[in-house]
């Protein structure tokens, strides 16, 4: 009996070690054999809007490779296993993807809060995990080397761009004083945090700064606060609830900031002008990795090729689509210089290169963060518009931003 | 400072009258049904989607598309009573709060389906227009809003004390058996006041619309909130759904700016506990009523 179960145990032990060989750092595509990319999307859930975008980025990409021949030779093929937004999920989805369909490369999912979970499962296996959507402080501070950020900044530089253009105005026109409010979030606290010690190391006055709880609902207290501060310049750490309600609280109470900056909501096009009105959206900014009229390498094809695969119009075209693009397009690039699908080879090239996406020129440091600074979005005439920096400005920043009508 | 903190009590007190409006339907129905109706906070985004129809399409102004949405909203309650309310006979008040979030459920897929869930708002011309008191802007919305509400809860006000349908609906919320024994016929009682309750949800719905940005998921905040009042004022209170709405609205909204927005719902609750400590059936609970 005892011996039964040593030999049983043995034949497990060696079927998991003979599994997991496999599966360390990718199959091997031949030719003829598509290379298989395995990426766990949140179809469903809270982040299902997001997790479809990526899938459309990424198809277009797999799409475009094989229209000019492949990847070392063969048609890339992806596995998109749906997450739910779960971070038990996607665990299991990547273990799966890895072990069981054994596929040669892992893309990342959407969220820090997605990625971190993914990211350990990856690097167990030795897989490069490039990943368009988790650029939390927490993604890079655990020691993984196999992650790679692709953004053009980690999410606590994305004001980065902005401080330096407010303090670039000229002495006279430059903001004597500021408001900070933020939700208590991993995404938008780091952000305004960075924003406000950048330009109070400037001269920048604060006189009106607040964290408040993610779960808040009513804004108007907040937003009173900010107005009565008559600040020159509002920095806004928010979502689009929460970016609408200040905008409509500061027309209620007659305040009108020099400049505002929303950590999201601006960006959301009609979704936000619709609420606030089409003419009140002039001159309020918001960060950005990446816009339809950005001029980068490529980025006019992706977008003829995303419109003429999807529908729609330039500006309803998500970020997250053309961030997951760009993943396609940094993993393309390094298989390219490498000649090889060797996951191993491919850290070591991400570590060390620079790569062209339509996101900009992008690399990553020992951490795989970006060490790109991301632009500035302004709304001028009823459209969003790049401002800053000159290399993707297609106008120039309009300051002050006019009064409310 | 002080104007600042002025300024949050008058917009603590004009929107805890709109919360009071809101929880009023709540509490009644609480008081007549013995049910808790944990779908309010979706019937209140209903009214607002509603009215959000009404907006779009025929560019029909909310408020005066209550008189649209009212009617509508007060028939689509007799239905929702007659189809799963009535049915509950026996431990109504634990059955009560899973029908009911099934109610909610069900209206925020449907809302879903025929919005999808991206936000909407009632943009009207009153909505960011403002007048200046002592430094402060008032908005418009939240004094039509608290003008609206004190007329709708007066009506309510006196339908319970001046009607003989008030009297049968004092009755029933008093001892439902004994109402029953003396030719009251509670389900005809219940079912209005169902009805009641969704109307006045319609007109909740038109401010939460006007003031919010909204989703079909909105509801989960808002009975939250709504459950909380009722709660410190008292189950089935209408007085103290009106008392417990603006105390909590002017807590939280002068302690946020006071202090931090972190601990205006804290400050709040720790009020809400000592007072629950020392009355347990709320301000103007009626079962302690009852129990005397």
């Amino acid at each position: 009996m005892r011996l039964t179960i040593l030999r049983g145990a043995a034949v497990l032990t060696l079927g998991l070690i003979a599994a997991t060989g496999c599966a360390n750092g990718g199959g091997s595509a031949g030719p003829g054999r598509p290379i298989l990319v395995g990426v766990s999307l949140s179809l469903d859930g809270d982040f299902s809007g997001d997790g479809k975008a990526l899938q459309q980025g990424y198809q277009l990409w797999a799409d475009d490779v094989n229209a000019r021949g492949g990847l070392l030779g063969s048609k890339i093929r992806f596995k998109f296993v749906n997450d739910a937004s779960s971070t038990q999920q996607v665990v299991t989805n990547y273990q799966n993807l890895i072990t069981r369909d054994r596929v040669d490369l892992t893309f990342g999912p959407f969220s820090s809060l997605l990625t971190i979970p993914a990211s350990e499962i990856a690097a167990r296996y030795g897989y490069a995990f490039p990943e368009p959507a988790g650029g939390g402080p927490h993604v890079f501070d655990r020691g993984l080397k196999n992650v790679f950020f692709v953004q053009p900044a980690p999410v606590v530089n994305n004001l980065v761009s902005y401080t330096k253009w407010l303090l670039a105005l000229p002495a006279d026109q430059r903001p004597k004083t500021a408001a900070y409010a933020t939700q208590d979030d991993p995404f938008t606290q780091p952000q305004v945090d960075r924003a406000k010690a950048l330009l109070a190391a400037a001269g920048v006055q604060t006189v009106y700064s607040q964290v408040y709880p993610a779960e808040t609902t009513d804004f108007t207290p907040l937003a009173l606060s900010v107005a009565h501060s008559r600040a020159d310049v509002v920095v806004l750490g928010c979502q689009l609830q929460d970016a609408i309600a200040f905008v409509q609280t500061f027309q209620q109470q007659r305040y009108s900031p020099r400049s505002l900056i929303e950590t999201t909501g601006p960006d959301q096009g009609s979704q936000f002008s619709d609420k606030i009105g089409l003419a009140n959206t002039e001159g309020i900014m918001v960060p950005a990795g990446w816009w339809p009229s950005v001029k980068t390498s490529a980025n006019d094809q992706f977008v003829r090729a995303f419109l003429a695969r999807y529908g729609g119009d330039a500006a309803s075209i998500s970020a997250d689509a053309a961030e997951a693009f760009s993943v396609g397009q940094v993993v393309e690039q390094a298989v390219g210089k490498t000649q090889s699908l060797d996951n191993a080879k491919l850290i070591q090239a991400l570590h060390s290169q620079t790569f062209q996406t339509i996101q900009g020129p992008m690399a990553f440091d020992s951490t795989g963060q970006p060490n790109g600074a991301s632009f500035l979005v302004q709304w001028q005439h009823g459209q969003t518009v790049p401002v800053y920096p000159p290399g993707v400005a297609v106008v120039k920043a309009e300051y002050p931003k006019p009064n409310w009508q | 400072m002080s104007g600042l903190v002025v300024g949050a009590a008058m917009l603590g007190v004009l929107t805890g009258g709109v919360y009071a409006l809101m929880a009023s339907g709540l509490t009644l129905i609480f008081g007549v049904m013995r049910i808790i109706n944990v779908g309010h906070g979706a019937l209140v985004v209903l009214g607002a989607y509603l009215s959000f129809a009404l907006l779009r399409g025929l560019h029909i102004d909310p408020f005066l598309g209550l008189a649209v949405t009212m009617p509508a909203m007060f028939a689509i309650g007799l239905v929702l009573e007659l189809l799963f309310i009535r049915p509950l006979r026996t431990d109504r008040e634990a059955l009560s709060v899973l029908v009911t979030y099934a109610l909610a459920l069900g209206i925020e897929g449907v809302l879903g389906y025929l919005f999808s869930s991206d936000f909407q708002q009632l943009r009207v011309w009153y909505q960011t227009a403002s007048f200046a008191v002592g430094g402060f802007g008032v908005a418009y919305v939240y004094v039509f809003g608290f003008l609206l509400s004190i007329a709708v809860l007066a009506a309510l006000g006196a339908l319970l004390y001046a009607t003989t349908f008030g009297a049968s609906i004092r009755a029933t919320m008093l001892n439902r058996s004994a109402a029953q024994l003396i030719g009251i016929d509670v389900e005809r009682v219940s079912a209005i006041t169902f009805g009641i309750g969704m109307a006045t949800a319609a007109v909740g719905g038109v401010v939460f619309g006007i003031t919010n940005a909204f989703n079909p998921g909105s509801h989960y905040d808002l009975i939250s909130r709504l459950l909380t009042i009722i709660v410190l004022g008292g189950l089935g209170s209408l007085k103290g759904a009106i008392v417990a709405a603006v105390l909590m609205l002017v807590i939280e909204d002068v302690t946020a700016v006071v202090v931090s927005p972190t601990w205006a719902a804290f400050t709040f609750f720790a009020l809400l506990v000592l007072i629950l400590i020392t009355r347990p059936q709320g301000l103007y609970g009626l079962r302690a009523r009852e129990g005397t």
